[in-house]
């Protein structure tokens, strides 16, 4: 055995840049980039930012590289990159919840929810969203009805009583294909089936809720398979050892400590399916007057309110943009009950 | 309130895979039996069988007999759930419920089986499961908080506290200690030395000393290859085992000569 003995090398220090080193390079960045926007012909904002990023990296990088080392420069390029991603990514979302806001405020008020379209022409500026909320509590809650208990008791059997074989490939895969069902299909699924089975003239919210469901519960199935694998297989031997039954170890134990991711599952999956638009074009149609009956008569919902009075033109469309505005809020209304929920169910943490 | 368990002749396999071959042992009533052997010679595995875990894995399965008050646990109208009343089981890493407190977990069995019992009575099974798992001074004052707020070694008597709350007839240790200070596990064997007068108790535990501590009688579990099936190769009182045992791999093993 030959001793190779190698001089311990002391620890560098390395000078690094200051904290607000980033902010004055992306600031001279920007002054630049502006500058050759205005070079390269005319001045606009947007080319002045998209230059101002690209010099940015560039210099960050070069400068941390010459005054901090070639590690710390690639960790500078690293973040950049990921925030510049991260602004990219914000900017649809940003503005377009800016957009809904500025057009949909127009419209929005009180009277605009409590008032419905009947008597309503063209360029009047009254009209309101009632009967389209109605509606779209409706549909989504019956088609929520079926495909919540349906996606949860199916994502139940995958994970906890299927054995491995034909019967739980072919459910997952059904499940996978049915996920990516064009609207559209589902739409003309349920106009047809009820076509066949009850007969061409019937038209009512049933229809719109089945062509929804039909649509949610691969999702719900998805999203809480995913959350149920996460509990971990020592709670439910922990159950077993204590002589609680399946059934009770998977209601009591599985079930409960996933509620908060489920909750989170199934908040998503509604949120997918109440913006729908084509299946209900198909089946529901649109009616000026409250329909309270959703087995019976066409019905309005929001998603078609908002195409239909956008495609009037006019005074409509500032009705569409708050009947948008609308929409955004009942999801996000629904958001918030589901995060109280999680919240309320969730593991409690250490100490 | 302890029982014994006559096996014999017990195979056990996961899927066509024969994991333990051919047990035949006796773990006698309010005693400590501790189980050794090297890692993966199938004391857990054959633990599980005691009391019919191993079967929750899918595809494993054992043949043979292991009797207890006369009865074959896996006898033909034996149901699996009954058995697992009578023959608790604390695992080798501590799982409280996370969505319980204290007094949830260690009610777990009564609350997870749906039975209502009186508040008094519940209150007094807290009580005398958490004495009994000698917890109840250090959490006498929390027990709304959820089990998760308690350190590790608390978090195993609680799993211990849970376990004798509803009364089994065995208890069934895999490695309790493994993942546990030298002051959690000395309070827990201490734990078991004094659990021994009401339970039966096997212990799975890589720790020879352990084993010399705390057990009554010893059984030692070998392997003869990878792919083998791993065997019981003797089983006597402790002092006997640690002292003159009559196996060759025993004394090799004890000593430190292998695994």
């Amino acid at each position: 055995m030959t001793a190779v003995s190698v001089p311990p090398k002391p620890v560098r220090r390395r000078r690094r840049l200051p904290a607000y080193a980033p902010w004055a390079v992306l600031a001279g960045a920007l002054g630049v980039g502006a500058l050759l926007s205005l070079l390269s012909g005319t001045f606009t904002f947007t080319g002045a930012l998209l230059f101002g990023a690209l010099v940015h990296v560039v210099a960050i990088t070069t400068l941390s590289a010459v005054v901090e080392g070639r590690r710390w420069a690639t960790d500078r390029l690293a973040t950049t990159l990921v925030t510049a991603a991260f602004v990219l990514a914000a900017i649809p979302l940003v503005s377009l919840v800016v957009l809904v806001l500025r057009f949909g405020m127009e419209r929005f008020s009180w009277t605009f929810l409590n008032d419905d379209m009947v008597g309503i022409f063209g360029a009047s500026v009254e009209g309101g969203v009632f009967h389209a909320i109605i509606g779209t509590l409706w549909v989504t809650g019956l088609c929520s009805l079926v495909a919540i208990p349906l996606g949860i008791l199916t994502a139940v059997y995958l994970v906890e009583y299927a054995r491995p074989g034909p019967l739980k490939r072919a459910i997952t895969v059904l499940v996978d294909v049915m996920t990516g069902i064009p609207s559209i299909v589902a739409g003309l699924f349920a106009a047809t089936l009820f076509m066949v089975v009850v007969g061409p003239q019937y038209k009512a919210g049933v229809m719109g809720a089945v062509a929804l469901a039909l649509l949610m519960t691969p999702v719900v199935v998805r999203s809480v398979e995913e959350m149920l694998r996460l509990v971990p297989n020592e709670l439910r031997e922990a159950a077993y050892a204590l002589g609680v039954p399946k059934w009770l170890t998977v209601v009591k134990v599985v079930l409960r400590t996933a509620i908060a991711g489920i909750t989170t599952g199934v908040m998503i999956a509604i949120a997918r399916v109440i913006g729908e638009t084509a299946p209900l074009l198909l089946t529901v149609g649109i009616v000026a007057n409250v329909n309270w009956n959703a087995f019976d008569g066409r019905i309005a919902t929001l998603p078609v309110y908002v195409f239909r009075q956008y495609a009037q033109g006019g005074a409509s469309v500032d009705r569409a943009w708050a009947g948008a505005l609308t929409l955004i809020l009942i999801v996000m209304l629904l958001n918030l009950v589901a995060r109280l929920v999680s919240r309320y169910f969730s593991p409690k943490g250490a100490r | 309130m302890s029982k014994r368990i006559d096996v014999s002749d017990l195979d056990v396999y996961y899927g066509d895979f024969l994991a333990v071959e051919g047990v035949t042992m006796t773990i006698e009533a309010r005693s400590i039996t501790a189980l050794i052997g090297p890692s993966g010679c199938g004391k857990s595995t054959f633990l599980r069988t005691l009391n019919r875990m191993h079967e929750v894995i899918p595809g494993a399965r054992v043949e043979g007999k292991a009797v207890m008050d006369g009865v074959d646990l896996y006898g033909k109208h034996v149901d699996p759930v009954e058995v697992r009343r009578q023959i608790g089981m604390v695992f080798q890493r501590p799982n409280p419920f996370p969505t319980m407190s204290i007094a949830d977990n260690v009610l777990a069995g009564v609350k997870l089986n749906n039975r209502r019992l009186p508040r008094s009575e519940q209150e007094e099974i807290v009580e005398r499961a958490l004495t009994g798992a000698n917890l109840w001074n250090e959490v006498k004052d929390r027990l709304n908080r959820p089990g998760s707020s308690l350190s590790g070694g608390q978090q195993q008597r609680l799993c211990i506290a849970r376990a004798i709350a509803v009364r089994p007839q065995v208890l069934l240790m895999d490695e309790p200690c493994s993942a546990l200070d030298p002051i959690s596990t000395l309070a827990i064997e201490d734990l078991m030395n004094e659990l021994k007068d009401d339970y039966t108790i096997v212990i799975v535990t890589h720790n020879m000393q352990q084993a010399a501590r705390v057990s009554d009688r010893t059984g030692f579990f070998n392997i003869a290859g990878t792919g083998k099936p791993g065997r019981l190769i003797e089983i006597d009182d402790t002092s006997v085992m640690f002292s003159s045992p009559s196996q060759k791999a025993t004394e090799d093993y004890i000593s430190g000569r292998f695994g």
